[in-house]
């Protein structure tokens, strides 16, 4: 497989969010404007980005039978930098997204990332991999962040364009499901396109 | 009365999948069929509860005193992992009846970010260790019922005529959001 297919796989063909369904509660939980998805999105990104790179370094040193484990403190180690930097530097943003800061731990994504992926491959294509991974998960939580935002509150990142409300239900939870559910339901066509 | 309102709040109001988006994985993950959603229930109740106990002691003992606090993460996430291995070994050697029934469900908890993430707001919300334990066994069983409710109307839809485009994963999470809409209607009864 060359590196760009490497790369590009994270986008529509193996998407995270849309297309394997993993790390489905910060997906649902924070993307009610667009920017906590791109907040949320960079900051899981720095941490499979880092974890992909960490463990395709160490892959050779860690026995076999303790290798969960050990993947799981590599990446709470990155998730505590996360959250103290995010908690110093954006602490708005850090408040809204909250527990699904600390959350990036169980995320299914990048201890998936890590174990089928960066402990098998090179260094070069374990940060590849990480990259184009982060970046659809970047993606698609901007997307559903955007299109909720949009209906919602007729506004983008926070910038107005229509007075007056929107669909106030598509900011509250079942928005989340609902908006989800049809962006799912779009993608499976463009993907069959 | 306080204890009643965490009760009816986590089961109802601030529903943990619902309203809360915690434990989304395993809710449409382990929702096909009733029975298995049962037994999810059970393990969740089971090791949410001895979980909360857990961390909350390792909080107020260990990671406080110390001045630790910034390891909460790694900490907790230890703490769970192994604690769902041990339940598995000691149950089964002295239960192998409950061991049946919850087997395949424990490792999969791990992951299950409703586990940490209760953990992490008992100490949040700053509950004394009986206010935690009941936060902690209600928040499961409004996984419960949430769930079991969920797996109950999706082995209805597989009768359904779902329209092609929908059918599946949209689908599910469509019946989600509406399940959503109607905890909703809970708000403000306490």
């Amino acid at each position: 497989m060359s590196q760009w297919k490497n790369f590009n796989k994270g986008f529509i063909r193996e998407n995270p969010v849309f297309v394997l369904l993993l790390g489905m509660c910060p997906t649902l939980g924070v993307t009610s404007t667009a920017l906590n998805g791109l907040g949320m999105g960079l900051a899981t990104l720095f941490v499979l980005l880092m974890s992909n790179i960490v463990v395709s370094l160490v892959k050779d040193f860690i026995p076999d039978k303790v290798r969960i484990p050990s993947f799981i403190v590599i990446i709470a180690t990155f998730v505590t930098i996360v959250d103290l930097v995010m908690a110093g530097y954006v602490p708005v943003l850090h408040e809204q997204l909250g527990l699904f800061i600390p959350l990036i731990v169980v995320n299914c994504i990048v201890l998936g990332r890590a174990e089928a992926f960066a402990s098998k491959h090179s260094f070069t294509s374990s940060l590849i991999d990480g990259l184009g991974m982060g970046l659809g998960f970047t993606f698609a939580l901007t997307l559903l962040g955007s299109v909720r935002e949009v209906i919602g509150s007729l506004s983008l990142f926070g910038y107005k364009f229509i007075e007056g409300d929107g669909v106030l239900v598509f900011i509250l939870p079942p928005g989340a499901f609902l908006a989800l559910g049809y962006l799912i339901a779009v993608m499976n066509k463009l993907k069959k396109a | 009365m306080e204890y009643l309102i965490i009760v009816v709040s986590a089961i109802f109001i601030n529903n943990i999948v619902l309203s809360q988006f915690l434990g989304v994985c395993p809710f449409l993950g382990v929702s096909n069929r009733l029975s298995t959603s049962f037994g999810m229930t059970g393990a969740v109740i089971f090791v949410m509860t001895l979980a909360t106990i857990a961390t909350y002691l390792i909080n107020y003992f260990i990671l406080q005193p110390y001045d630790i606090v910034f390891l909460q993460t790694i900490s907790y996430i230890l703490v769970i992992a192994s604690l769902v291995q041990m339940v598995e070994i000691i149950l089964k050697k002295v239960s192998p009846a409950l061991f049946q029934a919850l087997g395949v469900y424990l490792p999969l908890i791990t992951t299950n970010c409703a586990i940490l993430g209760v953990a992490i707001l008992v100490i949040q919300k700053e509950y004394n260790l009986l206010e935690s334990v009941v936060f902690a066994i209600s928040h499961a069983l409004g996984f419960g019922l949430a769930l079991i409710l969920f797996s109950g109307i999706r082995e209805h839809m597989d009768l359904a005529e779902v329209p092609p485009g929908i059918r599946g994963v949209p689908a599910a999470l469509i019946v989600a959001g509406l399940l959503s809409l109607a905890f909703m209607g809970f708000t403000g009864i306490v």
